[in-house]
């Protein structure tokens, strides 16, 4: 079902039902990933996916008054250069350990220790926020930077210069 | 959209349940699901619908400018306070070991403190975002 | 190698070159911001699907189940989907300047406007 709301989003011109499709994009990724028992994941995505990238998605498209623009004359390149691109990696992936293998290098490294542990060491029942917020702490205070960082440069984008306009009057 | 009878008495009975949803969402990050970004981005979202639904300037009366800008920075330097708490208390940076008696005790209050800042910027951010994006208007000519 | 256990793989790379072609392809700069969310979304999957086992359960500790699928995975793309919308966010305000000041969010016309510019000087 989601490569079937992607092909649409590709192939409409209407931005307006593209920021639509990429709503209902999210919330098809977010029950994908609740399958794949990542709770956390699922609701952060979907709360951020499906919420406030479509919300700012649709305020940027009022600012900027989308239809995208009659099509240029159909190259093929990029079809062919993804495509290619498309059969590299599938032939890599062909290397990668199957589905659900418990012996795959991702389960045996320091995960045991973080799950066996993080009763004992934290007291936090959730392996993923012990991880993020304890064992992995320091990463956490990078993504907040990034966070704030991203804000402050939208404040310096989109301020209005109130001084220059008053100039301007005089 | 502030005539229509039906989107403000719903929007007035929806808004306070979600408010409460992210403050459960946040605190009960350590035994289910979810956690401080979550929680902060569900507030924002709170908000920007009753912006969407009252209008920009109600939303900026309830909460002005200056209290959005402030909770964007004063998140990440929560977060950094509890990183030099653990150095002023004898430990290396952002170690919550020694945060109180007991080892575990101490996880417990650094990871919430930790959670708090980030709720508070992540909220902040997504707000601030959204006041600029709103209250610019179409078309102007701006620096 | 059966067609089941390399699946996941394989609905990553079709996302994953979905979200390519539409960044390489569209002129519209917020029709590519999208394709790059969608890439973005492959690229979580991309994190998350080895992880999980099956017969597991969310990472999550508690009473009664003996395993749980991999915690590690979920802590970098929580990371990354917050730092995705940041990107966004960054973005979008970026494709509002420049519809001010060139007038058009195509890609085509805002590189025949610099074209101009440079032959006038």
């Amino acid at each position: 079902m989601m490569a079937i709301v992607v092909l649409a989003m590709i192939n409409q011109r209407n931005l307006f039902a593209v920021v639509v499709l990429g709503g209902i994009y999210s919330f098809l990724m977010a029950t994908v990933l609740v399958a794949l028992d990542a709770v956390d994941v699922a609701m952060t995505e979907a709360s951020v996916g499906a919420g406030i990238s479509t919300v700012l998605l649709l305020g940027a498209l009022y600012l900027t008054r989308g239809e995208e623009a009659k099509h240029a004359p159909r190259r093929l390149i990029p079809l062919v250069v993804s495509i290619a691109v498309g059969l590299a990696l599938v032939y890599g992936s062909l290397g990668l350990p199957a589905f659900s293998d418990p012996k795959a290098p991702i389960h045996t490294h320091v995960v045991p220790r973080y799950l066996n542990d993080t009763l004992k060491e934290t007291g936090v029942p959730n392996a993923v926020t012990s991880v993020l917020a304890s064992y992995r702490g320091y990463d956490t205070l990078g993504e907040t930077t990034v966070v704030f960082t991203a804000g402050a440069g939208v404040i310096a984008l989109l301020r209005r210069r109130r001084r220059v306009r008053e100039e301007d009057d005089k | 959209m502030r005539r229509d009878i039906v989107l403000r008495v719903i929007a007035k009975l929806l808004i306070p349940f979600m408010l409460l949803f992210a403050l459960y969402v946040q605190f009960h990050g350590d035994l289910g699901p979810g956690g401080g970004f979550q929680a902060g981005v569900i507030i924002a979202a709170s908000i920007i619908f009753y912006t969407i639904i009252f209008g920009l300037p109600e939303a900026r009366r309830l909460l002005p400018e200056w209290i959005v800008e402030t909770m964007v920075a004063s998140g990440v330097l929560i977060y950094a306070g509890v990183g030099v708490l653990g150095i002023l208390l004898g430990g290396n940076y952002l170690d919550y070991f020694v945060l109180d008696h007991d080892p575990v005790h101490g996880q417990h209050r650094g990871i919430f403190w930790i959670e708090v800042g980030v709720a508070v910027t992540v909220s902040g951010v997504m707000l601030k975002i959204f006041y600029m994006f709103a209250g610019r208007r179409r078309d102007e000519d701006n620096g | 190698m059966s067609l089941a256990s390399h699946y996941s793989y394989w609905v990553t790379i079709f996302l994953m070159i979905a979200g390519l072609y539409i960044v390489i392809a569209r002129g519209n700069l917020v029709k590519k911001l999208i394709g790059l969310g969608i890439f973005q979304t492959s690229v979580y999957l991309l994190y998350i699907a080895p992880g999980k086992l099956i017969g597991g359960t969310a990472p999550i500790v508690a009473e009664g189940f003996r395993t749980y699928s991999n915690p590690l995975p979920h802590v970098l793309i929580l990371t990354a989907i917050v730092v995705g919308v940041a990107t966004l966010a960054l973005g979008l305000a970026i494709v509002v300047r420049i519809r001010e000041a060139y007038g058009t969010i195509e890609e085509d016309e805002i590189l025949a406007q610099d074209r101009r510019e440079e032959e006038q000087v």
